[in-house]
């Protein structure tokens, strides 16, 4: 602090400061994206373990034979299902009182705010269906959840198939101490949103539905099982959650623990684990699922129905059944009895799961980065903005460099300094905010006077209308412009100051977001932090702009799509990843409206303005 | 019904203290009287209740009628049941379980069930008309409900040997009295669904929980009873079996839950189901809730049919923090078939960190709420006289001829409260206290200090001397 105070050391430090700006934000760029592409190799990653001790050891002999049970019910629920056409909530009753469930049906509708293309719906009504397994002599004070999401597209019959035979096999053992709830919920998210919100006796998201009669206490642990054949390959399991939460990590290292057990071929990002760890081959696989995982969280959506029981401090997985060209096949009974294992040590549990991470990334299902060895990497980047403000702050404060000797020592102190004028910055500030908002709000509300002048769809209106503002944002400048006089202070000062605020902002914005989502924070910063740093009215503008345009939040959307499927070994042509993109928006927004998901709101109402400003600042005349 | 409903161990002691004393004199012989229910549920399981009284004269003297500054309620939420319970009951027993009914206690069978309810009960029993002496009773009981799921694998007929892996071969030779009832009443004059073997001596009708129920009556005391075979083994078989898919529902329900996320804020909320077809009955709702979830009582709402239901009477106890949890006791009317819930909205206290339990992420428990009614009969009942009928009978005492009386305990909940993470106390205070010294201090300086201009001030031999020396140099002077 010494040296702050003392004006001598000030100005040499003011000084360096600015001499070693760009060198500095250089390096400082450069070691973050060095940092975040190292996180998968050996030292930065660290081995998993199962920290929960009343899970620890695996001393269990799982006994589940019903594999052929199962298929004969999932036969049967597909022929139910063909009769009645949507789910068979009387036979499912039915079949769930006849292995001794307690059962209850919950009914809810929902319309959406504008029609889902993708998955063809959007006057939704169905029915939730769950049959409670009641521990024996225990109070019902705790519970575990299986579910099996059941829609027109996927029915998963096989899952239901399982859960029933699990449930009839779990009936007749008298070890539990948790009641277990076995839900079959329709129309996949929708059903289970609907279910977890009346479970919870709360109205988030504009869900009707009926009122549960029947609970089990305080949910501990969910698993959400998606099998779609009668054998499976591989089991690929997925962690990531609404607004990227993740469930801690133990229910993972649960699983893979069983996957070893019982010599299943587990998979994470639809990716195997790499057979030789330390190789390079290993370690640049791992980065691999890493990245997938890392755009995977980012987007924020619940990718299964666990997704969403994460908001509810439950922590979920989801398990998918994988049929796949291999030769070696896992029938029915082989999932089950690693169900069985999962649930008979969930049913130990004591506490909530609570001792492993809860933020952490995976480079592989038996490595995991954590939280303490990964936020370097978004420090290094959000140095950047931090030491252009700094830059622009010191420039600021001194615009005309008159010959240093002449500087008294304390001139530069403050009396005589320019300062910042503020009052420029509100025009383009307030309408950049205010085209976000318009950006949130009116594009679905305007979908039907849109539809109505135009010759498309709702779901159309909506990507369409979100694109022209989005576009239109970009003319803003010019109007800004006429807005603000000319300022008093000198040339300069003008979009020195806007860009500071812009800088401060976007560096606010990002910590924030890299807090509770490291992936989404980590992406955005990447891209628009060189971007908003190199940013000036002067030198190459034309490729400022475009620079600029390509990391604007939707061109990072478009960007991660391709390298999404790029990395999935499935590339995308221009005109697909142009389908690709307009369905992603509408789902944005769908996702937003539907389970409350962030994403959508955090990109228009506050980076898109952010963004907006450094355009402003592009165009200062 | 029975499945689902919770266990509760309860030890519920109302116990009156006189001036007391034991005298010299020799105590009058104990009674026995011993007694076993079974019943069979509509889903194929079993449920069988054992109850236990014991009567001796004491010279203890009532002193004018209950005083209520002694009475005392106490729940233990959290008991887990455990063979450890049984045994101390056990004991009590004066047969210990040696002979009569309490054969059939072995540990390894009971906790084998779905349901297990055990109580003691200690009262003093007016002796005349006037009170002036007084008997203590001590009635244990025991009910468990034996699962075809699980106990039965399957199978829905049962015996005592298949329940108990017992048979019963003598009366404890202390009771005065000792049967075994068996719940017949599902079979109708034409259609016999359930046999019963060996066949009942007599039969004896009663109405419980509000319906007339017939019961087949085994006294152990009657040699005729053992008369075929050295040991009783009772035999109950499915002639036809019906499961009953919808259950027969109570007319008095009850659920309690809590609702919302996060560990900020919550709502306790208790729905209460009256399926009675045409009549309204009130219901005293008891609710303790502990201190650390701080209840706001102005958003205690109470619905029905969509309409505000204003209770009849309300008694709010508030909490004080460490010492007394929350009391909140209310009558409230239930109309004909209707669903009554009675929420409301608490918030999350954070404890002090040595007061969490050593496993704090489990979550804390709050007891149930306790629901008293006079719940109406569907058919017309006497009451009967206490000391001659059954047991049983006084589990739901009839108060007059149009209703019983029913006491019910909602589930306990778990509540998970804000929980620090206990390994970081030590971290953060080392971190904060090395912030705080470091750096606070120096910034609290540099962020409120003004900053003058200032002459530098020179003496003037200073000045003198510069001025020398610059003249030396060819430098004007100051």
């Amino acid at each position: 602090m010494g040296l702050l105070l003392d004006s001598h050391r000030r100005r040499a430090l003011a000084r360096l400061l600015l001499r070693l700006n760009t060198p500095l934000c250089v390096v400082s760029y450069v070691a973050g994206v060095v940092w975040f592409l190292a996180l998968a190799f050996s030292p930065l990653t660290q081995n998993t373990y199962i920290s929960e001790n009343a899970m620890g050891s695996t001393m269990v002999e799982e006994q589940f034979e019903g594999g052929e049970h199962a298929l004969s019910y999932a036969r049967d629920f597909i022929a139910q299902r063909r009769k009645t056409g949507n789910l068979p909530v009387a036979w499912l009753e039915r079949t769930m009182r006849s292995v001794g469930l307690e059962v209850y049906s919950q009914s809810f509708s929902r319309t959406l705010p504008f029609p889902d293309e993708t998955h063809e719906r959007y006057m939704v009504s169905g029915t939730n269906v769950y049959g409670i397994l009641r521990a024996p002599r225990a109070a019902s004070t705790e519970s575990l959840v299986l579910i099996v999401p059941s829609s027109p597209g996927t029915l998963n019959a096989q899952a239901v198939g399982l859960l029933l035979s699990l449930a009839a096999y779990f009936r007749s053992q008298i070890y539990w101490a948790k009641d277990i709830i076995f839900l079959v919920t329709e129309h996949d998210l929708l059903g289970t949103e609907a279910w977890l919100e009346a479970y919870h006796d709360v109205n988030i998201t504009g869900m009707q539905s009926s009122a549960l009669r029947g609970r089990a206490g305080a949910i501990q642990a969910a698993v959400a099982l998606e099998l779609n054949s009668d054998v499976v390959t591989s089991l690929d399991v997925a962690v990531e959650g609404l607004n990227g939460q993740l469930p801690n990590l133990d229910l993972l290292n649960l699983f893979h623990a069983f996957c070893q057990k019982e010599a299943l071929l587990c998979t994470l990002q639809g990716k195997l684990q790499h057979s030789d760890w330390a190789s390079l081959g290993g370690s640049l696989h791992g980065l691999q699922t890493l990245m997938l995982m890392v755009l995977r969280q980012a987007s924020g959506r619940p990718h299964g129905p666990h997704g969403l029981f994460l908001r509810y401090h439950v922590e979920a997985i989801t398990l998918r059944g994988i049929n796949s060209f291999r030769q070696y096949k896992y029938d029915m009974t082989a999932v089950g009895k690693t169900l069985e294992g999962m649930f008979r040590k969930l049913n130990n549990l004591l506490e909530r799961l609570h001792q492993s991470y809860f933020f952490y990334l995976l480079p592989s299902l038996s490595r995991f980065v954590s939280i303490g060895l990964y936020m370097p990497a978004i420090g290094f980047l959000l140095f950047i903005p931090g030491l252009k403000a700094l830059e622009l702050w010191v420039k600021l404060n001194k615009v005309d460099f008159s010959p240093e000797e002449q500087l008294g020592p304390l001139q530069l102190v403050g009396q005589d300094v320019r300062g910042v004028a503020l009052t420029p910055l509100v025009a383009p500030v307030l309408i950049s905010q205010a085209t976000g908002l318009a950006l949130y709000l009116l594009p679905v509300m305007g979908q039907h006077v849109a539809a109505q002048h135009f010759p498309v769809a709702e779901a159309e209106a909506v990507v369409l209308t979100l694109l022209a503002i989005y576009v239109a944002g970009l003319a803003l400048p010019h109007s800004t412009h006429r807005v603000v006089s000319s300022t008093p202070r000198g040339p300069d000062s003008g979009w020195m100051a806007l860009k500071l605020l812009a800088l401060l902002y976007l560096a606010l914005q990002l910590g924030c977001i890299s807090l509770f989502n490291f992936s989404l924070g980590f992406l955005l910063a990447v891209t628009m932090v060189p971007a908003a740093a190199l940013t000036q009215p002067s030198g190459p503008r034309l490729l400022y702009a475009v620079l600029l345009v390509l990391v604007s939040p939707g061109a990072t959307l478009l960007g991660s799509l391709f390298l999404w499927r790029e990395l999935q070994e499935a590339p995308l042509t221009l005109a697909e990843g142009w389908q690709l993109f307009l369905g992603a928006l509408a789902q944005g927004v769908l996702d937003h409206h539907l389970y409350g998901a962030l994403l959508f709101p955090l990109l228009s109402l506050g980076l898109y303005p952010c963004w907006l400003l450094f355009w402003n600042v592009l165009f200062w005349k | 019904v029975a499945m689902a409903a919770p266990l509760v161990l309860h030890l519920l002691l109302a116990l009156l203290l006189g001036s007391g004393g034991r005298s010299g004199a020799e105590p009058e012989r104990d009674s026995l009287r011993e007694e076993l229910v079974l019943t069979p549920l509509p889903s194929g399981d079993v449920s069988a209740t054992f109850q236990f009284r014991t009567r001796w004269d004491s010279e203890l003297q009532l002193e004018g009628g209950t005083n209520h500054h002694f009475l005392r309620y106490a729940v233990l939420p959290r008991e887990v049941v455990c063979t450890e319970n049984l045994t101390p009951w056990k004991k009590l027993l004066p047969c210990s379980s040696k002979a009569g009914l309490s054969v059939l206690l072995k540990a390894e069978r009971l906790f084998h069930t779905s349901y297990h309810s055990q109580a003691v009960h200690i009262r003093p029993v007016c002796r005349d008309a006037h009170c002036v002496s007084v008997s203590w009773e001590l009635r244990q009981t025991l009910t468990v409900v034996f699962d075809a799921f699980t106990t039965g694998q399957g199978k829905k007929d049962w015996s005592l040997f298949r329940m108990f892996s017992r048979t019963i071969t003598e009366a404890c030779p202390l009771a005065s009295q000792s049967h075994i009832y068996v719940d017949i009443s599902r079979n109708s004059q034409e259609n016999e669904t359930l046999e019963v073997s060996p066949p009942p001596t007599s039969t004896y009708q009663a109405v419980v929980l509000g319906d007339r129920r017939t019961y087949a009556v085994y006294d152990l005391l009657n040699p005729a009873t053992f008369s075929g075979s050295r040991s009783l083994n009772l035999q109950l078989r499915w002639k036809q079996f019906q499961d009953i898919g919808s259950q027969l529902v109570p007319f008095l329900h009850a659920q309690r839950y809590v609702s919302g996320y996060g560990l900020q804020k919550g709502e306790l909320s208790t729905v209460l189901h009256n399926t009675h077809p045409y009549r309204a009955f009130p219901v005293l709702l008891l609710e303790t809730v502990p201190w650390y979830l701080r209840l706001y009582v102005h958003t205690l709402a109470i619905t029905t049919k969509g309409k505000e239901n204003k209770p009849s009477y309300i008694h709010y106890q508030p909490a004080q923090d460490r010492l007394r949890p929350h009391l909140l006791e209310m009558l409230i009317q239930l109309p004909a078939n209707s669903v009554t819930k009675v929420s409301i909205q608490f918030e999350r206290a954070l404890l002090k960190w040595t007061e969490y339990t050593p496993d704090p992420n489990h979550g804390f428990y709050v007891s149930p709420s306790v629901l008293s009614a006079l719940v109406p009969n569907l058919v017309g009942a006497k009451p009967a006289n206490w000391e001659e009928s059954p047991l049983f009978s006084t589990m739901f005492p009839v108060s007059d001829s149009s209703s019983y009386f029913v006491r019910l305990y909602t589930e306990p909940l778990l509540v998970n409260l804000p929980t620090p993470d206990f390994s970081m106390p030590y971290n953060v205070i080392c971190l904060t206290c090395t912030v705080v010294a470091v750096c606070y201090g120096s910034f609290y300086n540099l962020l409120t200090r003004t900053f003058h201009l200032e002459e530098p001030k020179r003496s003037r031999l200073v000045r003198w001397l510069a001025n020398i020396i610059r003249r030396i140099r060819g430098v004007p002077p100051v």
